[in-house]
């Protein structure tokens, strides 16, 4: 990642500073926990069913731009899909989405929402 | 050797400089000198072999090499060879402790810590914990005020055995006085370990003067290789102590049903060693030596007093920083905040309306941009220090660390860079 690469991303500052689908679902079926080891955010993210349809996505994260925007980006890209296109989507996607080359500290910011919605379609669906 | 010829030292500054890097992560790893670099390559050109073992030339050739390192080493902090284990790090050696100390340690018996530790001081006492039931105490300390004897004092009962602090806390910079509390420590009839990684690079450490009777230190922190660190402990105290892992080198007998070990310190280092680690950590040791370590301490002193000088002047809103002012007390840690995150609260966050706007720039995005902006290397996160992080009431915070070979421009650009981040974010 260049600097005007992050300082001028405009998916980034969009995602970062209006994020969408930021909050909590009261009757969510599932909540996940996810913890980032390398900085300690943390992000909670509730899903609702409906069948294998995702009808619901919000979460609530305290972490960086990086975290925050790709969660908001993730959560717009998975709302309506179906679980198997949910267990399908890749990391290497997700961090297309955002559209920064990213370091592998950095990746990891980027990635755990990905890493709560796939715990939470597991969790949901008894998978482990 | 004088402080604006350490540069000149360090191949890499020949990169850095030309790519306008200035590196500020010296809390985490330091650089290394052709001194160092050229001892590990004379080892691989000239004397590679195993130690303590052939009797032919260039196994002898070893050993002496390895030996004198650990000579060099010891008496750097005042030890004698025979007091000093070689290990991969501060961690293995407090893990060392943890589960040798640890193994005569009963059910009730009390550990105390504190809440400024960095995880390798709190984690392999938390699985002993697991193991023996032992208790765990926190000397809960300000952040701005360095440990003091009467914060230790309330905590000590009759079933202390054991006192486990660091010399210096590698998130705020504050410098404990070991010596009174050792011998509080020492009064109860505990055994005082230091956590050293932080003040053994930094600053003159006399393992007799300070009286504990374990310190650990890492050689990459100070100049040296990755993979080789002390654990030093009082002669008596070590002879006491049972052995770590098993395996070669530290036996002197096997048996199929038994085995003895061999005398201290080799009855700590089972397998072959980190042979070049040690030669080039005694490199390291010379280099500092050579320098001297008061005069790396004033160094140091003057960059973090300049750094508090420039926060001062910059009069950046919402800049909040760590540890203690008092210089004498302070090491070259700076650890800050543009305006604070707060520590995630799950159940705060159910219960309220929380707010996608905190008036604060997240560590991680402050670092990424004092990198990608002015090429300002700093760490950022909860420095394996999350307790803390946690006390301190933030998620994170940004650390600059400075070493021999920082100057005051590096500390202007750390007040550019943070500068230029803010203005980045719109605050």
């Amino acid at each position: 990642m260049t600097a005007d690469e992050y300082i001028n991303s405009e998916i980034l500052d969009e995602h970062f500073r209006t994020p969408r689908n930021f909050g909590r679902i009261p009757e969510h079926d599932v909540e996940i926990i996810e913890t980032n080891p390398t900085c300690g955010d943390t992000i909670v993210l509730d899903m609702k069913f409906k069948g294998e349809i995702l009808v619901d996505i919000k979460y609530i994260t305290r972490g960086c731009s990086i975290s925050t925007a790709a969660a908001s980006i993730l959560s717009e890209n998975l709302m309506g899909k179906t679980r198997d296109e949910i267990e399908h989507t890749s990391k290497e996607e997700v961090l297309a989405n955002l559209g920064l080359k990213l370091g592998p500290a950095r990746e990891r910011c980027a990635l755990i929402s990905y890493d709560a919605a796939q715990k939470g379609i597991k969790k949901h669906f008894k998978t482990v | 050797m004088k402080f604006d010829e350490v540069r000149e030292h360090f191949p890499i500054f020949k990169k850095l400089d030309a790519e306008k890097v200035v590196y500020l992560d010296n809390a985490s790893t330091t650089q290394k000198p052709y001194e160092v670099i050229n001892a590990v390559m004379d080892f691989y050109e000239n004397h590679c072999s195993n130690v303590h073992r052939g009797v032919y030339r260039l196994g002898e050739e070893a050993t002496e090499m390895f030996n004198h390192s650990r000579e060099n080493i010891g008496k750097f902090i005042g030890a004698k060879d025979r007091e000093i284990v070689f290990l991969r790090n501060t961690t293995e050696a407090l893990n060392l402790l943890a589960y040798s100390l640890g193994s005569r340690l009963k059910e009730g018996d009390e550990i105390i810590l504190s809440n400024s530790e960095h995880h390798s001081n709190i984690v392999p006492w938390q699985m002993l914990k697991e193991r023996k039931k032992v208790r765990l105490k926190f000397i809960n300390s300000r952040h701005d005020q360095p440990i003091t004897p009467e914060d230790l004092s309330p905590l000590i009962s009759g079933n202390t055995k054991i006192v486990s602090l660091t010399e210096c806390s590698n998130i705020l910079g504050n410098i404990n006085d070991i010596k009174p509390i050792s011998k509080i420590a020492h009064d109860a009839g505990a055994v005082m370990i230091v956590d050293g990684a932080q003040s053994v690079p930094h600053m003159p450490v006399n393992v007799k003067e300070m009286d504990c009777d374990f310190l650990a230190f890492s050689g990459h922190k100070m100049l040296g290789p990755s993979g080789i660190g002390c654990l030093y402990g009082k002669e008596e105290s070590l002879e006491d102590l049972p052995p770590f892992m098993g395996g070669g080198e530290m036996i002197r007998t096997v048996t199929k049903e038994n085995f003895t070990c061999e005398d201290i310190p080799i009855k700590f280092e089972a397998g072959t060693p980190n042979i070049e680690g040690a030669i080039g950590f005694s490199a390291a040791i010379d280099f500092l030596r050579n320098l001297g370590m008061s005069n790396v301490r004033n160094h140091e002193k003057d960059l973090i007093s300049y750094t508090l000088k420039k926060e001062e002047e910059s009069n950046i809103r919402d800049l909040i920083s760590y540890g203690t002012r008092n210089i004498e007390k302070r090491a070259g840690i700076y650890a800050f905040n543009i305006g604070e995150i707060p520590k995630f609260d799950k159940e705060n966050i159910i219960s309220e309306n929380i707010s996608v706007k905190v008036h604060a720039i997240h560590p991680h995005d402050l670092s990424s941009l004092a990198d990608k902006t002015y090429g300002v290397e700093l760490r950022s996160g909860h420095h394996c220090a999350m307790p803390m992080t946690e006390d301190l009431g933030v998620s994170a915070t940004t650390r600059a660390s400075y070493y021999v070979y920082n100057t005051r421009e590096d500390v202007e650009k750390l007040f550019d860079a943070i500068s230029a981040s803010i203005k980045r974010f719109g605050f």
